[in-house]
């Protein structure tokens, strides 16, 4: 998708004045964190798992190339096909070939980032082939033309009413005068559209949240079951994934799914979790006539061995989302590509650079609480730092900031002078504020003053009352 | 509580310094009831911050060099705030990571360099306080200080001693109010919204009083509070614990409504 994250500031304008958006916001933040703190105060051993499973991704991280290529070869032994593709366009190109090959008229499709990250429903629709989502939220928002705002819940952003009217003008065939009020009615709907959709499928693409490098076998976890149709009952089933999903052992998959949908949702165990292994055998009763995996580097590799490194341990549980009031003030779309949240903050400057996303990093109170929450104890807050270390070392931040950082680190780093000043400006700023305790404007404090008061200083700096009450004392 | 007198130097925040001089006191004042010796060095500014979340690198280790050489004679050192003492205790030494010497240094210093309030209860077993403060008030509990450094009980143990005040809990307490040091003027828009709930939260409790250990937090929510035409008063915990509401208005107050 075509980034906007360098309009960042616009898009939260635009994010904070639409009503609709902000009731869809308020109605679900609270939500999951009840869930997530109701789960996790079940699990004593909760804080235990989330070493295991930070031990786990780093110990692969380590040993990516070694694990990759054990997972490829356990693949081919199982009849499966892995494809290594460096650039969306590989990946997209990949996959066009088999759907190809295949005759194939229309995919369905699991779940995934990876997908929005390459873009492949436009591309396979720009070559004539029908994509369709077969995910609830996905499909609402694939009807409405509009990317995910949420890693777990992609169309969190959205009320019912809005989605109603999405499936009248969508499913015409249907009784226009049919009652489309509660949740319910629009599952139903959504159900029975989506069931010829599974049935007409030529190629069937999912996600993947584990690679296992043991096995060969493909990971999704799901709530509605959508993953497994649209991989089963397909000519072939492609598992498109990023490098970074790889674990050594089903054990060590099985330690990350117990955080997963505890972090994610509040669940226990998500209510479908399915592992793919190979093409169907002649004794299976279903499964894919070919199973394919795509696996796509687009610049994590480059992450490797950089401050960035612990950024490839995200499971993509929405924990940090969730929990960020950043966020939930302004929703997925003001971040401006695939991944919003703490997480896209830091993941995002990686994938398509700091020059284009700077704003994201910087966006952040540093509250520190995407980090408290995060089930694989990635510093968020802290690579986001870097990034803006990054941005100062290359002179990208605003000129007028680095303006002012300067001049007042100027006088930082000279106490004498330093207290001089400071001791001047409570002396004048205190006798302005007198009277009224606090002032409306002030010039040059706008970003403070135009959206609250700023509170008077007292009217005397505090190392001055202290020398002045030493000098008593002597 | 301990007998032996120690040496604390204060570190009084830029904030402190240059918005509200009677924090500062305050600090004082507690912590020479909790059997303490107070000094304030003259070669503190700041703890360096603004330059750290800025991506400066260099600017925050020079300030954060001159911090420790003007706090090395210390027994400790301790803020009213919980984000300076963070930034001093588990930055400082992240800094310095390749500069062994004053790796070195950093890490003495954030060893012995605590937030005021859990100094107060954690280090020195302070378990009351002789203050009086007739109102209910509501605690905010700020983002460092409660996740970098564990400051979430010990406000609210000395609290309860404090004659005439009734604490209602602040739902959401544990939720950034919007200022986040920069950020606030950077992104006024989303500060604006978050500092909204704040208040909104605020208002829910009833109280007549909001209560943080962070002055930066509270200049946001007092601000916020007042442009909305909010009675809520504003002050530092410290102002409470200290006894000192007497002293100074309430945060952004005129100093007749007192």
């Amino acid at each position: 998708m075509l980034a906007t994250s360098h309009a960042f500031k616009s898009n939260v304008h635009d994010a904070l004045v639409d009503a609709t958006l902000q009731k869809a916001l308020g109605t679900v933040k609270r939500g999951f964190q009840a869930r997530r703190a109701e789960a996790v105060a079940k699990l004593p051993e909760f804080e235990a798992l989330r070493d295991a499973g930070r031990a786990i991704k780093n110990h692969t991280l380590a040993n990516l190339d070694f694990y990759l290529e054990r997972f490829e070869a356990k693949v081919m032994e199982r009849g499966g096909h892995v494809h290594w593709c460096r650039t969306p366009a590989e990946a997209r190109e990949t996959i066009l070939q088999i759907c190809r090959r295949l005759g194939a008229k229309t995919v369905t499709k699991g779940k995934s980032m990876i997908g929005e990250e390459i873009e492949i429903n436009d591309y396979l629709e720009a070559n004539g082939i029908v994509p369709v989502e077969t995910d609830l939220g996905e499909y609402i928002i694939q009807l409405r033309h509009e990317p995910p705002s949420h890693i777990i819940a992609p169309a969190v952003h959205l009320v019912k009413e809005q989605v109603a009217e999405t499936f009248r003008e969508s499913h015409k065939q249907l009784d226009p005068a049919r009652q489309l009020e509660d949740a319910r009615q629009l599952c139903d709907e959504a159900r029975a559209v989506l069931r010829q959709k599974f049935l007409a499928a030529d190629v069937g693409i999912t996600g993947a949240n584990f690679l296992i490098a043991e096995t060969g076998s493909s990971v999704i976890v799901t709530n509605e079951g959508n993953g497994d149709l649209t991989q089963t009952l397909t000519q072939a089933h492609i598992a498109l994934a990023s490098i970074e999903k790889a674990v050594p052992t089903l054990e060590d998959a099985a330690t990350i799914l117990r955080l997963l949908a505890r972090s994610a949702t509040g669940q226990e165990f998500s209510t479908y979790t399915t592992f793919s292994t190979g093409p169907r055998r002649s004794e299976d009763t279903d499964g894919p006539g070919e199973y394919h995996v795509v696996l796509l580097d687009n610049g994590r590799s480059a992450m490797l061995g950089t401050e960035f490194q612990d950024m490839l341990r995200c499971i993509r549980c929405s924990a940090c989302l969730n929990h960020c009031p950043v966020y939930s003030a302004i929703g997925g779309h003001a971040y401006g590509w695939v991944y919003p949240g703490p997480m896209g903050s830091v993941l995002t400057p990686s994938l398509i650079g700091i020059e284009e996303a700077g704003n994201l990093p910087n966006a952040s109170t540093f509250c520190g609480r995407c980090e408290s929450v995060c089930p694989m104890k990635i510093p968020l807050p802290k690579m986001m730092r870097h990034w803006r270390e990054r941005e100062f070392e290359k002179k990208l931040s605003p000129p007028a900031y680095r303006m002012g950082l300067s001049v007042w680190a100027f006088f930082a780093r000279r106490p004498a002078l330093y207290h001089a000043l400071s001791g001047m400006a409570a002396r004048v700023l205190g006798w302005a504020g007198k009277r009224r305790g606090r002032f409306r404007t002030l010039p040059l404090a706008g970003g403070w003053t135009s959206v609250r008061d700023m509170p008077a200083p007292e009217g005397r700096s505090f190392q001055s009352l202290w020398a002045e009450r030493r000098g008593r004392k002597r | 509580m301990s007998e032996q007198p120690v040496r604390v130097g204060l570190f009084v925040t830029c904030l402190v310094d240059l918005f509200r001089p009677t924090v500062g006191f305050a600090a004082v004042k507690l912590l020479e009831a909790a059997g303490c010796t107070v000094e304030v060095p003259r070669l503190q500014t700041c703890c360096g911050q603004p330059a750290f979340n800025s991506g400066d690198r260099e600017d925050a280790k020079a300030l954060a060099r001159q911090v420790i050489a003007a706090f090395e004679g210390f027994d400790y050192l301790v803020a009213p705030s919980g984000s300076c003492a963070g930034q001093i205790r588990l930055h400082y030494p992240e800094l310095f990571a390749e500069e062994p010497a004053w790796f070195q240094r950093a890490q003495q210093l954030a060893m012995r360099s605590y937030e005021l309030v859990s100094f107060l209860v954690d280090v020195r077993g302070m378990n009351e306080v002789a203050a009086r403060y007739e109102g209910a008030a509501t605690y905010h509990d700020s983002c460092s200080g409660l996740r970098e450094l564990g400051v979430k009980s010990q406000p609210r143990w000395l609290l309860r001693s404090v004659a005439g005040l009734t604490l209602k809990e602040l739902p959401g307490a544990e939720i950034c109010c919007g200022f986040g040091g920069t950020f606030c003027i950077k992104y006024p828009e989303i500060s604006d919204k978050m500092v909204r709930e704040k208040t909104a939260d605020i208002a829910t409790t009833g109280a007549d009083t909001l209560l943080a250990g962070d002055l930066g937090c509270l200049l946001n929510m007092a601000g916020k509070l007042q442009r909305q035409g909010s009675r809520v008063r504003v002050r530092h915990v410290a102002e409470v614990l200290a006894d000192m509401t007497d002293e100074a208005a309430p945060i952004g107050a005129a100093a007749e409504t007192r």
